[in-house]
């Protein structure tokens, strides 16, 4: 799975950075999320849960 | 429920215990997105009670503050009816895209998960201060005075950069511009009244700048002082109030629920699933949360008009047992993650990262620091805040 962040829609919560720390994080000035690690495996249980409680709805996984 | 039956006039809010939301609003939940007729002039608006419409409604942009809440879901007129009626510039909880965003990116940085974690220290440093007050204050003392609300309110005037001298006066004004049992024009004036202090401080913050986040916001050029005072106001309000009255209630739960405090006791790594569970089970903001429909908006077999108003109940959403096993059991075990109390949606609470760190140091620390801690007075005579906009006790007498 790859990992798409929609920093527009982000709306800088920190569920991700919070969730899946090793592939997530925030950028400094405003906490929108920076993507460190888009290649996933398949079911990931941490990418999952990441995207899951994103309140936004700014993380995708395809 | 036919389609001609009059809806329910407002939602009930007197509770019949003290952690469960009222028996009669648990009821309501047998329909989870529901017609009710609002306060005080009987319009209809929409209830949402279930965990997957509460998130629906807050995660759908078609959703929004709009101009003004002008009906509540209670006869203790909502406090969005109030603020909305005069939001304060800045005061972003009540924009919708593309102001709410442009203000709210003003901030967000400071609040990211690597930043709360190097505040770590300086949070442990004043959480062992209260600790050492509420000590000094010997046993009988209030743990929401010594301890509760000055642990939130040091943190967010150290970073706002607000003298914490000053506060008696806005822990007051914020009191009661949440307080529901005032009238509206009273609680708007208490408002005014402290973003007046806060304005006062933005030009005094450029003149004499310090490393906090009003001298920041006053010295950014794309936001007006009115807007920097706005910003500091909602952050100093939200800031202090409703993690206080999570270290309250969560304080009196933990005692009154001894298995599951023994538990946390002897598995200080639980820390973080507990706070999350406490979260869920107490759910602060226990009137909810409202927006307003901006077009005609289906959801499953119901249509909610452009214009209605839509409260989504924040507190039976995290009790839903479609959601939740044994919803209404405090269980500092269970994966209670997808919880609403920092809502959901583009508002999701900014502050949620700081209450999480603040409320992890707090109960860890107090629990180790008093391994008998109880209560001074009978559980029955620990007076209840519901008349507030968030929930919690008013007062928490304990002794060691
Ligand atoms: C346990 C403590 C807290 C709880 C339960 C809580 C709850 C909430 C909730 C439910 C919302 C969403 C309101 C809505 O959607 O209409 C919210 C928004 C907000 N909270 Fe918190 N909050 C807490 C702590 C904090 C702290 C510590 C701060 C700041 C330092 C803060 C600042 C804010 C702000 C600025 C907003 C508005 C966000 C926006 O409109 O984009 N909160 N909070
Ligand atoms: S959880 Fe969603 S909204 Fe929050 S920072 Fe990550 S991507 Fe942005």
């Amino acid at each position: 799975m790859r990992i798409d962040a929609d920093r527009e829609v982000c709306t800088s919560a920190g569920m991700c950075a919070l969730t899946d720390p090793g592939r997530f994080d925030q950028a400094e000035a405003d906490g929108r999320v920076v993507v460190l690690d888009a290649e996933v495996p398949e079911g990931d249980p941490a990418a999952l849960a990441a995207a899951e409680r994103c309140p936004s709805g700014a993380i995708t996984l395809r | 429920m036919s389609e001609t039956e009059e809806p329910p006039f407002g939602m009930p809010y007197r509770r019949e215990t003290r952690y469960d939301p009222p028996a009669a609003l648990l009821e309501l939940q047998d329909r989870p997105l529901r017609r009710i007729r609002y306060h005080p002039d009987g319009v209809e608006g929409w209830l949402a009670t279930g965990h997957a419409e509460s998130r629906r409604i807050l995660a759908d942009p078609r959703f929004v503050m709009g101009e003004r809440f002008l009906h509540s879901p209670t006869d203790l007129p909502h406090v969005f009816v109030s603020i909305s009626e005069r939001v304060p510039p800045g005061f972003f909880l009540f924009f919708d895209p593309p102001e709410h965003t442009r203000l709210r990116r003003k901030v967000t940085g400071v609040f990211t998960v690597k930043r709360m974690k190097e505040l770590e220290p300086r949070i442990a440093d004043i959480v062992d201060g209260c600790i050492a007050g509420l000590r000094a204050a010997g046993p009988g003392a209030d743990l929401v005075r010594e301890f509760a609300l000055p642990v939130p309110s040091l943190v967010i005037c150290e970073m706002l950069g607000v003298p914490y001298a000053d506060r008696d006066a806005f822990q007051r004004d914020s009191a009661d511009m949440l307080d529901l049992a005032r009238s509206v024009e009273d609680r708007n004036k208490s408002m005014a009244e402290l973003y007046g202090y806060l304005a006062a401080l933005v030009p005094a913050k450029r003149d004499h700048p310090g490393d906090d986040m009003l001298s920041a916001l006053a010295a950014d050029d794309d936001l007006h002082d009115t807007e920097a005072a706005g910003i500091a106001l909602i952050l100093l309000v939200a800031g202090h109030e409703t993690t206080a009255n999570m270290l309250g209630l969560g304080t009196f739960a933990l005692l009154e629920h001894p298995g599951q405090l023994a538990r946390l006791r002897a598995e200080p790594g639980l820390v973080p699933t507990a706070v999350e569970e406490l979260l869920r089970y107490l759910t602060v903001p226990h009137n909810g949360v409202m927006r307003i429909a901006k077009e005609d908006v289906a959801i499953d077999d119901d249509v909610i008009r452009a214009g209605e108003h839509v409260t989504v109940v924040l507190q039976t959403a995290n009790r839903d047992p479609e959601r939740y096993e044994r919803p209404s059991e405090l269980d500092l075990g269970r994966d209670a993650h997808g919880h609403l109390a920092f809502g959901h949606g583009l508002h999701q609470c900014v502050g949620q990262q700081l209450a999480r760190v603040e409320m992890r140091i707090a109960f860890a620390k107090l629990f180790a620091a008093f391994p008998d801690l109880r209560l001074a007075v009978p559980s029955e005579d620990i007076p209840m805040r519901v008349e507030m906009n968030v929930y919690g006790v008013h007062t928490l007498p304990v002794e060691w």
